[in-house]
This record gives structure tokens, sequence and C-alpha cells, in this order.
């Protein structure tokens, strides 16, 4: 075992782990932030995707000993600091960007790297950068609304096809 | 549109904020003090005698626990199959046994062998691996009609083949539908595949067991959408345990689509070996154990033909269906491919006569029971799918087909003995053509021919029956359960309500829309009613979410429940107001003596029950809950007309979806937001379905694709926005809600428009093609144009 020492949502946590602890696990098991899921053992689902250093990252597929010294934002950081949802978190909630709940911390920690890189995406752009994370409840159509919203565009018009 | 807060209202959901906070509690989130990691050892052939389990190294590694076999399980009862189909010749079907671990022999790739209970995952893991087993592999039947050839290998030893059951339906309309078919004057045969799904809910499955030695009570937690019915399965026919010593508890669960509706094998481990080892025990799946222990969906092998005669109207229809079974019977398999199939074949048709058969076969591969629609997307895809082609080969308009052979007078009772009691086909179709603006069809036609693109047009019809179901029916069917559902109103003495149900859910929003049902009838905000579910301790009996039945049968019941709530209130409020409760209406959360200013507020009512000084007290018990149990009279009947528009890659055959339309009647509305997510969900999932998705098994069992690595599943930038609409509304007429159920519908409606958008667009470049079988891949699509 060895130990690991990061900063996760601003506090900074430490704890024993084996070389093949996954950061996802690291994250669940032992901080006990369990907002983190895992939906898949190939990295293709992203319901685990966490910021590690500003940068999007499926939390599954990078052992906790790599993000040693490293600042990780997990769901749990993502409201603002009075406690009300962020503006993503909002918009998530008025689109109805969710259902059962399970892929939508990695879709809201997608949803915020990608508007970090691109204020204002478009519709394709959206639904290009989120092809690493799978929904099996939406149809995608309220999670796109609810990004395109989040980024400030009008989304108030029916959507032709 | 209707206020905030009451029935017709698109209510944010408040279960959201959990979700988005990452504080939602599912049940891999859970650990109990203490608790063992149990991983399990599975088949790696689909066929094979099981000679021997050399478990001792295993036993001796660090973190051990225990190590079963099949054989510390010869005393307990095998998984029980829910539902008992009667073949064409009065015979019962073939009803394997179903061990927790297998034992004798194996029967499908992830077959449970053996389990290993440690101290940690990876040292139940790292243990597993020095198991050493010794299968003799057995050749293993996978196609369906080879396992039904007289020589075929058999999977189960003491079965007399791998027929499970032929069933017939309407059998007595057999020869008259022969007669009809030899008299028509035309009839389109069409072979098709429904291929076979996997439901792949994000979150994968996960059963914790614990056990109260001092109380002899066992708990479980586990992924499921009918708790209520796990606890009555696995502890009256697996475990031997009565319902009040065993609590079953499914918290926050991650979407199902079917797949979270059967009992399953971990379950009845993690309870069993919580009590024997005096610990709690955890099993997670991965995301490859799930596809090769999660049961599948669909696997239909069909041929249907339809008849008509000189004015192109339906005169009779047959089908002669395989379906998969997997190598056990899971929970409700046997009622898929039969009464949520058959009894559908009519369609939104007056096709009067029908004749419908059924050949439900064991073969060597992962068990196959309900995913979203079950039955009825295989009833809707061939039945949608021999029309166009039927339209084709006349030449006529295939909308115009549909039309001139609808059902347009209600109640009507089909030939496949159902009754549908209300609809209007005509006016969903007709919205369709609306939203789906079809008149500019001929001008997107061109602009993608400009660009070099092969552009389709595909509609469809679809009735289901949801609401499921009325349990003296189900009882005559074969089903081994009741299907009612339970609600418990409590009201608090401030006025708040507890409303405690047997549904389930697992992204269906019903703490959100349920309040509104309750709320509104009394004229309170929603916000004083919470709803707890998922808990059988918590909740009275119920029997769980599938079958788009929460709302149209939980919901019905909270109906009734608030109803006695709101009789005894008045009876409270008259002794207040000193009048006959006779006399009392409820209105926005105020009880007023009629013509008079004399009223009493809600809160002072549910006061006097719990503070009862001034109270009937000799005509009235105190207290304000009420329990209601509600058992539909029929199904309920959502119905509806889809469009899809495709553009053809003509170089690669590759298909984009460039429309998506879905004219919905689910009769009354509760949250139209949530309706609509409903719908877009299952939409997805049915162009999932038409364009990439299908377990695809070798000739070994082997299951080439069981990971998302291999397994398409659809992403975002699969699918377009989509149009839908669900304006039309004709009222259910026999429940209190007046509601259908939309939970399925998009999935059923979905995928055959899809491949007759993509039909139409290949004949319209001149290719020679009828079908193609699903999923449309590229590849299918390309090879179809090569001739």
């Amino acid at each position: 075992m060895t130990k690991v020492t990061m900063s996760v949502n601003g506090t900074e946590r430490s704890g024993e782990v084996e070389g093949r602890t996954l950061l996802s696990a690291f994250l669940r098991d032992t901080l006990g932030l369990t907002g983190t899921h895992v939906g898949c053992d190939t990295g293709q689902c992203g319901a685990c995707t966490v910021h590690v250093d500003g940068k999007s990252v499926k939390s599954c597929n990078m052992f906790a000993l790599e993000a040693d010294g490293a600042s990780v934002t997990t769901i749990e950081g993502m409201a603002n600091d009075d406690g009300s949802l962020g503006v993503i978190q909002q918009a998530f909630q008025d689109h109805h960007g969710l259902q059962c709940g399970f892929c939508t911390p990695g879709m809201v920690m997608a949803a915020a790297a990608l508007l970090k890189e691109n204020p204002k995406p478009s519709e394709a752009e959206v639904r290009a950068w989120l092809s690493g994370n799978l929904c099996r409840c939406t149809g995608y159509h309220n999670i796109v609304k609810a990004i395109l919203a989040a980024s400030g565009q009008d989304v108030s018009k029916e959507f032709a096809a | 549109m209707p206020a905030d807060g009451s029935i017709g209202a698109p209510d944010k959901r408040r279960e959201d904020v959990r979700f988005l906070t990452g504080k939602g509690r599912y049940t891999d989130d859970i650990n109990v003090n203490g608790q063992l990691y149990v991983h399990f050892l599975r088949s790696p052939v689909a066929h094979g005698r099981l000679n021997g389990v050399d478990t001792e190294a295993a036993r001796a590694m660090p973190g051990v626990v225990r190590v079963f076999t099949g054989d510390d399980f010869a005393d307990v009862g095998g998984l029980p199959c829910g539902w008992q189909v009667t073949d064409r010749h009065g015979d019962p079907m073939q009803e394997p046994a179903h061990p927790v671990l297998a034992r004798g022999k194996v029967r499908h790739v992830g077959d449970p062998i053996a389990a290993v209970v440690a101290e940690t995952l990876n040292q139940a893991r790292d243990a597993a691996e020095t198991i050493e087993v010794d299968i003799e592999e057995l050749p293993a039947v996978i196609d369906m009609k080879a396992a039904l050839a007289d020589d075929a290998p058999k999977v189960h030893d003491d079965l007399k083949n791998n027929l499970c059951f032929d069933w017939g339906f309407v059998e007595e309309n057999k020869a008259a539908v022969e007669e009809a078919f030899q008299k028509a004057a035309h009839v389109t045969t069409l072979e098709l595949v429904n291929q076979r799904l996997v439901a792949n809910p994000m979150e994968p499955r996960v059963a914790i067991g614990d056990y109260a030695a001092h109380s002899d009570e066992s708990t479980l937690y586990t992924t499921s959408q009918n708790p209520h019915v796990i606890r009555l399965l696995m502890g009256a026919f697996v475990l031997g345990i009565p319902e009040h010593k065993l609590r079953v508890i499914s918290p926050d669960v991650g979407g199902g689509f079917g797949s979270k509706i059967f009992h399953y094998a971990e379950e009845a481990f993690c309870t069993f070996a919580a009590k024997q080892l005096r610990r709690p025990v955890k099993w997670t799946s991965s995301r490859s154990e799930a596809f090769i222990t999660d049961c599948h969906g669909r696997d239909h092998v069909t041929t249907i033909q339809l008849a008509l005669d000189a004015e192109n109207n339906f005169t009779a229809l047959r089908t002669d269906t395989h379906a998969n079974m997997g190598a056990y019977l899971s929970t409700f398999a046997p009622s898929v491919p039969t009464w949520l199939h058959g009894v559908l074949m009519a369609g939104n048709y007056k096709t009067p006569l029908i004749y419908v058969n059924v050949k439900a076969v064991f073969t060597n591969t992962v068990p196959v029971d309900a995913y979203r629609g079950a039955g009825r997307p295989e009833a809707t895809y061939q039945l949608e799918r021999v029309i166009d082609k039927a339209a084709r080969e006349l030449g006529v308009d295939p909308i115009a087909l549909r039309r001139q052979n609808f059902i347009t007078q209600f109640p009507y009772a089909t030939p496949v003995a159902v009754e549908y009691d209300t609809g209007d086909y005509v006016a969903t179709m007709d919205k369709l053509e609306e939203i789906a603006d079809l008149s500019g069809f001929e001008k997107r036609l061109a602009e993608s021919k400009a660009r070099g693109k092969l552009r389709g047009l595909g509609v469809n019809c679809y009735i289901e029956a949801c609401g499921i179901a009325p349990s003296n029916l189900v009882g005559q069917l074969g089903a081994r359960a009741g299907l009612y559902e339970s609600a418990t109103v409590r009201v608090n003495a401030t006025g708040g309500l507890v409303v405690m149900t047997g549904s389930h859910s697992h992204g269906q929003g019903h703490e959100t829309a349920f309040p509104q049902v309750v709320a509104g009838m009394i004229g309170i905000d929603p916000s004083m009613v919470e709803i707890v579910h998922g808990d059988t301790a918590n909740t009275p009996m119920g029997m769980g979410t599938y079958g788009s039945r929460s709302l149209a049968v939980g919901g019905s019941a909270m109906v009734r429940a608030t109803e006695k709530i709101i009789a005894k209130a008045k009876k409270i409020a008259a002794h207040l107001l000193e009048a006959s409760d006779g006399d009392i209406e409820l209105k926005d959360g105020q009880f007023t003596v009629a013509g008079t200013d004399k009223s009493v507020a809600w809160g002072d009512v549910t006061l006097a029950a719990y503070v009862p000084h001034n109270y009937p007290l000799e005509d009235l018990e105190p207290g304000l809950e009420e329990t209601a149990f509600y058992d539909p009279a029929n199904f309920t009947y959502p119905a509806g007309a889809y469009a899809c528009e495709v553009e053809v890659d003509p170089e690669t055959g590759k298909v984009t979806i460039e429309r998506f339309s879905a004219a919905d009647d689910f009769g009354n509305i509760i949250n139209p937001m949530i309706v609509d997510g409903q719908v877009h969900g299952g939409i997805g999932q049915g162009i999932g379905q038409a364009l990439l998705e299908g377990a695809v098994y070798d000739e070994n069992g082997q299951l080439l694709n069981g990971s998302y690595m291999d397994y398409t599943m659809p992403r975002a930038d699969d699918v377009p926005f989509y149009a839908v609409d669900h304006s039309c509304q004709t009222p259910c007429t026999h429940n209190p809600l007046g509601v259908k159920g939309c939970g399925e519908a998009g999935a059923i409606g979905s995928p055959p428009s899809v491949v007759n958008a993509v039909v139409d667009a290949l004949v319209r470049a001149g290719h020679d093609i009828t079908h193609i079988d699903m999923p449309l891949t590229p590849s299918r699509v390309w090879s179809a144009m090569q001739g």
C-alpha cells in the first residue's frame, strides 16, 4: 500500500492505495465521494468523468497514484458556494436533462469541460463532445438542449431536425 | 397550461437536485459495516458437463472467508419462473430447474460455477483465479431452428427436447385464417429477425445481503424495479424466508428497462451467504459481467403474412415466430412472446382474422426476458414492416393503406382477445403528418439528392397494451402473481402527506409526478407531499414498475387512497363546521359548507384528526391514514404514429437519422415534461435497435460483443432532436386518472419507421430491395445495395 495525496474539490485528501487502485475507486471507496459512478470496465461510458488539473478525465482509466499531487474536481464540487446548483446543473434540471441520474455526474463534468474550451458550441459540437458519455434514458435530446442552454444560447424554439 | 404543481403542469423534478450534486444513493453507494465481497467464477463455455470444482487453493488465499459451489445450494430452491404458458395442445410449458449456482452442467457463458467471498474484492478476484474447474465441453445449441432438430444436443437433459412450448393463438381461428388466405386477392409475406438486444441500464446490478441473527431477519439491498416481487420470489421459492423476516430495499436505481424486474441468482446468493457467514456480503456487477448475466431482450425470428382483398382491406394475418428463451426460464420470459406479443397483432387495424404461432426455444445463451416494450415491439415491427411491404407490392401509398384499415369505432374487440377502450388513430396520423412536415418531404429529398445522398421516408403506427394488468385475467393466462398496485397515504397532523407506493422509480420521476396527482386532488402545494418507495418495510405490498404501469395502476391506487382520505377529512370538517358531510366541498385546500362562506382549512382538519379534542370520536377513529389496492379492469392502449427520415450514403451505406417525429396518444397527461423525456428515451433505444445494436453469438456460444468496446450503444451523435407531440388525448375509460402510460411507446414505435425509411431510400434510388434485417449497419446496407 502506498500513500496518495491530492486536492479534491479544494480540500487536501489522502489515503493508502494499492498500485492497481483506480482513481474512481479511490474517490468512491476511500473518500466516500460516491457521486462519481462506474458504469463500465472499458472506459466507454463516461459516468466516472472528473476533472484532473482542469482536464476532463475518465477516472476509471487512471490509477489513483497517477493523480498524486493533482487537483481533482468531482460532481460534489460543482455546486455554487452557497450550495445552489451551478449553471450547468441548473440547466440540466430546467430542461429535464436527466432521468435515472446515473450518467448525470459524468455528463455534467463533460459539459463543464466542453464549455470551458468552447463557450458557445453548436449542436453538432455538443453531440460530438458527448460521444464519450453514454446515457440510456434520455435519447440525449434534453442533455444536448441543457448544455446549449447552459452556454447561454436560446433553446426555446422547437427543434426541427 | 395548468398552474405549477397541478395535474398537467411541467413541474421540474425534485429528485434532480440530489442526482446533480452527487448525492444520489444507489445500491453500490451503500456499504454495510463488516461487509465481505463476493466474486463469481463463471462458465467460460456455453455448454458443458461439470465434473469437478477444486476450490482448495482458493480457500487458502489471503482474506478468503468461504468458497461456495453448487453443492452448497443442494437444499435451496431454484430461481422460479413467474409465468406458465399452456401450449396449443393444452400441455404446460417445459420448465427446467434453474439453480443458484450451477450443478451438473453449465448452460451458457456466464453461468455461475463458484462464488468466492473475501474481505476485499481484489482478494476475492485473486482467489477465484486459482479455482480449477473440470468442464467436459459439450456441443452448444445457439441457432433456434437447429435447436429443434431431432438430434440436437439438449440444453436440459431431463426435458424432452429444447422446445419450451408451441403456442397457438387464437387456436380456434386457425382454420378460418387459412381459408381467408386462400380467398385473398393478395398475400404479402415477410421473413424477419428481431435481433437480440442487451438492455444496458447505465447502472450495473448490485446486491448486498445482510443478516441480523438476534432477530433472524434478512435484508437485501438490490437494484430492482420491484422489491416486493423479489421478496416474494426469493423468500417463498428460493430461500424459504417468510416475508416478515425478509426486507428488500431498492434505493435509487440507475435505469432498468425491464432487465431489473427479474429475480437473479446473485440476489439469492448474497442473502443466503450473509446468513451462513453472519456477515454482510456485497456483489457489484462489472459491465462485462452484466453482458453475460443480465437478461437479454427480443431475439425473435418471424415469418409474417398479410392477406388483402381486391380493395386492399386487410382480411387476415398469420405469423410464425421462434422466440429464444436462452438457457433458463427467467422470471417473466414465457409471457413476452405470448401474452405481451400475440394479443397486440391486430395493431391499429381492423383485420378480422389473426393466428399467431410461437415456438419458444431453449439455447445455450443468456436467458431472454422483457426489455422495454417486451413483446409489443416485436409485434409492432413485423406488422408495420409487412404493411409497408404490401403497400409497395400493391403500388399504393403506405399511409393511405394504413388509414384505410384503421380501427375507428371504440370500444373495439380484436380477434386476439383484447378490447381497446379508446383511441383515435386518424387524429394521431393527422398530427404526425403535421409535425413531421410530410408535405415538405419532396423538397428535402431534392436537397439530399443534390448533396449526393439517398433520402427515404418511413412511417408506422403502433399500439401497446400497458397498465399491466388485470389480475384475474393474467391469472387465467398463466401469471403466478397478481398485478395490482397499492398505496398508503399518511397525512400528518400539520397537513403534510407521505405517500407510500409499491411502484418504483428508476428514472421516471415519480417523486415529482405523483405529488402532482395527490396534491392536485386536495388543492395543496405538491411540496407538501413526499413519496416513499423502494423498501418493503416502509411500503404496502406492490408489484413494481414495468409495462408502463406506474401511473395507470400505481397512480390509480394513490387516487383511491386519497379519495378515502378526503372522505374522512370531510367528515371531520363537517363536525368542525357543524354541518352534514354531504354538504362539504373541498377546493384549494379549503373545506367549505356548500352555498355558505363557512370554511375550515386543510391543516385545521388534519390537526383535529390527530389532536381530537373537538372530534366525533363516537363515530370516527382519530388519525388520517388510508391504504388502497387498485386492480385494473383492463389494459390501457396507448397508440400513435411515428415518422422517420433518413439519409443513406451511397458510397458507404451509412444511415443518418435526419428527422424523427412521434405523435402519441397517452390519454391524460400529469407532467408533460416527463412524458416528453420518456418518449425521447424510448426513441433513442429504438434507433439503437434499428441501426446499431445486436448481441452476436458465435456457433460455440461465445458472446462476441460483450462490452461497450463492441456492443454499439447509441451515442449523442447518432441521433437527432426529436419532434414529439402528445396533444391527441383519448382518456382511458377505466382508470380514475384517464391515463394510459408512456414509458415504452418510443421503443415500440420507432424501429419500424427507421427500417421503412431506409428501404424507401434504397428503392427510390432504384435498388430492388424489400427488406434488410436490423441493425442496419453500413455494411448491411452497403451489401444490400450491391444486390
